[in-house]
C-alpha cells in the first residue's frame, strides 16, 4: 500500500530537483511529464487519511484525499502542465524548477490531512513563489520579491500563531472546521486570508505578480490564492464574515483594475476580484455555496492561467507590459488575441464557457439563502468582471487605436499551451457534467436554462453598452494607483527616516551636553579624584582620631536611647 | 519597472486599413450589437423567468441592474482615482530604503 499512498506532492518535488540537475536536452520531457505522473498519482489516491507519522507527539497525516482535495490537486497539476508546456523553451531551468516546486507546495497543501502539513507546504510555496518573482529578472522583481517574501513570511508566521494556539488549546492539529469563538481560530483565519489576498494585503498580489516573467506570471495567478481558498473551505465554511470580506474583495479588484494601465496587474486586480467571489462563496457555507466556490476556483485557475498567457506571449514578444504602449495587436497576433478573448469570455461567465458553468452555483446560493442584498451586488460584480477583464483587458491589448506594433503570434508551445486551457474552457463551458461529478457535494443544480442565459446575457451585453459608454472615461494613463502598500513603502519610510533624524539630534544633543558639563564639572572633577586631588591626599591621623571618637559617641547615645523612659 | 523593458519588435507603419479599420464595420458592429441588446430584452417576453426577489420582477431588470452598476463603477473609480492616481514611477522615485538608490545602480 506505501506506493499507492506516495504523496503526490513529492512527485512534483523530485521532478523540479530533476528539471535543475538534468540535462538541458531531457529537461523538456521531465517538464512535460512530472505534471502527468502527478496526476495520475493524485487519481490513484483513495479517499480517506493515508500516510501518518508522529511529530512532537502529534498525528501527522501527510496525505488525507477526498472529493474537495483530489479536485483542486488535479487542477494544480494541470495548472503545472500548461504553465510548464507555456515556457517549455522560453523560462530559464530555474524558473522552472522554482515553479514546479511551488506547485508541490499547492499539492502537498491540498492533501495535507492536519495543520503542521499545511503549515510546512504553505511556507514551501511562499519560498518558492518568492523565487518565481524573482526570476522575473528586473531589478522592480528583486524589489517586488523583497516586499512578496515578507508579506508571506509575515502571514506564515501569524499562521503559526494561530495553529500553534489550536494545537494548545485543544489538543488535535486535525483540519476540521474551527469555530470563530476563539482567538486562535481568528488568527488562523487571518494567517490563511493574507494568502488569500484579503484586505487590506491586497496589494501583495498587484505588486509582485506582474513583475513575474511571462512564464512566472502564468504560475503565480494559479496557486497561493486557490490554496487560500481550499483551506477557507476546509477550516472556515459558512464563517459570515468571509462574506463581507468577499464582497469587498470582488469591489476592491473591479475598481483598481479599471484605474490601471498595466496589462498584467489589470489580471492581478481580477484575481482579487475572482478570488472574492470564492470567499464569499464560502461565507454563505451551503453545500451549494461551497460547491460553487470550488467549482469557480477550478475553473478560474484555467482562464486566468489562459489570459496571463496570452498577456504573457504579448509580452514576451513586444517586450512591453503597459496598455498605453500596446493596442491593436488583433493584427498580426490572431490566435493569441482569440485564446485571450476566449479566457475574457470565460472569466465573465459568458454561456457555453467554464465561468457560466461555476461562477451561478455562488450567486444561486445566495439566492436561495434570501440574501437580497449579497445576491445583488455578487450580480452587479458579475457585470463588473466583464468590465474589467472581459473587455477591458482584450479591448486595450488587441484593439482599441493602433501601437504600430506588428509582433507574431508567439512559439509553438506557448501557442499550444494557450489553445489547451481555450479548449479546456470551452469543454467545461459546453459540459458541466464533466466538472460536477467532481465536486464535494452532489450537484443539483441546471446551469443551461433558458432564464438563466437570457439574464445572464442582458447583464453582460448592458455592461458591455456601459463600456463603450463610457470608453472616453477610461483613457489610459501612465499611472498606479496608491493602495494599502503605500503605508509600509512611503509612510513608514518617512517615519523611518523622522525617527532616524529626532535619534541622531539627541545624541548631539548628548554630546554637547557632556561637552557643555564638562566645561564646567571638568576642574571640579580634576581637583577631587586625579592623583594630585583631594580624595587622593593623605590626611593626618588626628583628624581620623576625631571622627572615630565622633561616630562612637553616636553609637553609645543611640544604643542608649530605648532603655530611656 | 519602465526602464526594464526592451522593445523587441520595431515599430512599422499601419499595414493598410484591416476590415476592423473601416468606419464602415465599425458602424456595422455598432448597429449589430445594438440589435443584439435588443433582442436580449426582447427574449424575456418569450422565456419564463423565476424571479427570486421583487426587484428582479421588472422587465429587463438584469439589463439596467448591468448597466446602471457598470456606469456607477467606472464613475466611482474615477472618483477615487482623482485621490489615489499617480505617475507610474512614483515608487521608482523613492527609494524604499534609505541605500535603495546605491542599490539600485549594480
Amino acid at each position: 500500500m506505501i506506493e499507492l499512498a506516495f504523496p503526490p506532492a513529492f512527485i512534483l518535488i523530485i521532478g523540479a530537483l530533476l528539471i535543475a540537475v538534468a540535462r538541458p536536452a531531457l529537461r523538456p520531457v521531465i517538464v512535460l511529464l512530472t505534471p502527468l505522473v502527478t496526476l495520475w498519482a493524485i487519481w490513484r489516491l483513495p479517499d480517506g487519511v493515508l500516510l501518518t507519522t508522529q511529530f512532537l507527539g502529534y498525528p501527522i497525516e501527510l496525505v488525507e484525499a477526498g472529493k474537495l482535495r483530489r479536485l483542486f490537486a488535479t487542477v494544480f497539476a494541470i495548472m503545472a502542465f500548461a504553465g510548464g508546456l507555456f515556457g517549455l523553451k522560453q523560462a530559464r531551468w530555474t524558473e522552472l524548477a522554482a515553479a514546479y516546486a511551488y506547485a508541490a507546495g499547492a499539492v502537498g497543501v491540498a492533501f495535507a490531512g492536519d495543520l503542521i502539513t499545511m503549515f510546512l507546504f504553505w511556507e514551501f510555496m511562499a519560498i518558492f513563489s518568492t523565487v518565481v518573482v524573482w526570476c522575473g529578472g528586473t531589478e522592480g522583481a528583486r524589489r517586488a520579491g523583497v516586499r512578496y517574501a515578507i508579506m508571506h513570511l509575515v502571514g506564515g508566521v501569524v499562521l503559526k500563531i494561530g495553529i500553534e494556539g489550536v494545537m494548545i488549546h485543544t489538543g488535535s492539529v486535525d483540519i476540521r472546521p474551527l469555530d470563530l469563538d476563539t482567538f486562535d481560530a481568528w488568527v488562523v483565519l487571518a494567517g490563511v486570508l493574507i494568502n488569500a489576498a484579503a484586505p487590506p494585503v491586497s496589494q501583495w498580489l498587484s505588486d509582485a505578480y506582474p513583475e513575474s516573467s511571462p512564464t512566472g506570471g502564468v504560475f503565480l495567478s494559479a496557486f497561493t490564492t486557490k490554496t487560500a481558498v481550499l483551506a477557507l473551505i476546509l477550516l472556515f465554511p459558512g464563517a459570515e464574515v468571509l462574506v463581507w470580506i468577499g464582497l469587498y474583495m470582488v469591489f476592491y479588484g473591479i475598481i483598481y483594475a479599471l484605474l490601471e494601465n498595466d496589462m498584467r496587474r489589470i489580471l492581478s486586480y481580477s484575481i482579487v476580484n475572482q478570488v472574492g467571489f470564492m470567499v464569499c462563496g464560502v461565507g454563505i457555507g451551503t453545500q451549494m455555496a461551497l460547491n460553487g466556490a470550488a467549482a469557480h476556483a477550478f475553473v478560474h485557475i484555467i482562464y486566468k492561467a489562459l489570459l496571463f498567457m496570452s498577456a504573457g506571449a504579448v509580452m514576451y514578444q513586444t517586450g512591453r507590459r503597459k496598455c498605453t504602449d500596446i493596442g491593436g495587436l488583433y493584427r498580426s497576433m490572431p490566435l493569441t488575441m482569440t485564446c485571450g478573448m476566449i479566457g475574457a469570455l470565460s472569466i465573465s461567465a459568458f454561456p457555453l464557457t467554464s465561468g457560466f458553468i461555476a461562477k451561478s452555483l455562488i450567486s444561486e446560493a445566495a439566492g436561495q439563502q434570501g440574501l437580497e442584498l449579497v445576491w445583488l451586488l455578487l450580480t452587479a460584480a458579475s457585470a463588473g468582471v466583464f468590465l474589467h477583464a472581459g473587455i477591458k483587458f482584450p479591448w486595450f491589448v488587441f484593439f482599441h487605436r493602433d501601437s504600430g506594433l506588428r509582433p507574431a503570434d508567439p512559439p509553438w508551445n506557448m501557442r499550444a499551451a494557450m489553445l489547451l486551457f481555450s479548449a479546456a474552457c470551452i469543454v467545461l463551458g459546453c459540459f458541466p457534467a464533466l466538472l460536477y461529478p467532481l465536486l464535494p457535494y452532489p450537484v443539483d443544480y441546471v446551469p443551461y436554462t433558458a432564464a438563466h442565459v437570457v439574464t445572464q446575457l442582458q447583464l453582460l451585453m448592458f455592461a458591455g453598452l456601459a463600456f463603450f459608454v463610457m470608453l472616453s472615461q477610461m483613457e489610459r494613463m501612465l499611472t498606479i494607483t496608491l493602495d494599502f502598500d503605500w503605508f509600509y513603502r512611503v509612510l513608514l519610510v518617512r517615519v523611518a527616516k523622522v525617527v532616524e533624524r529626532t535619534w541622531s539630534w539627541l545624541l548631539e544633543l548628548l554630546r554637547q551636553l557632556r561637552r557643555d558639563l564638562g566645561t564646567v564639572l571638568g576642574p571640579r572633577f580634576e581637583a577631587w579624584f586625579l592623583p594630585h586631588g583631594r580624595l587622593a591626599q593623605t590626611w593626618p591621623t588626628g583628624s581620623m582620631t576625631l571622627w572615630v571618637t565622633v561616630i562612637l559617641v553616636l553609637l553609645v547615645v543611640l544604643a542608649q536611647r530605648d532603655t530611656l523612659p | 519597472m519602465s526602464s526594464d523593458e526592451r522593445p523587441r519588435v520595431t515599430p512599422l507603419p499601419p499595414a493598410g486599413a484591416s476590415w476592423l479599420d473601416r468606419p464602415g464595420t465599425i458602424r456595422v458592429l455598432w448597429i449589430a450589437f445594438i440589435a443584439v441588446l435588443a433582442i436580449t430584452v426582447a427574449a424575456e417576453l418569450l422565456v419564463h423567468l423565476h424571479p427570486r426577489f421583487r426587484l428582479e420582477r421588472w422587465f429587463g431588470f438584469h439589463a439596467a441592474w448591468g448597466f446602471l452598476s457598470c456606469v456607477a463603477m467606472v464613475l466611482f473609480a474615477n472618483l477615487l482615482g482623482i485621490f489615489l492616481r499617480r505617475p507610474d514611477d512614483y515608487y521608482a522615485q523613492r527609494p524604499e530604503w534609505p541605500d535603495g538608490e546605491e542599490r539600485s545602480g549594480d
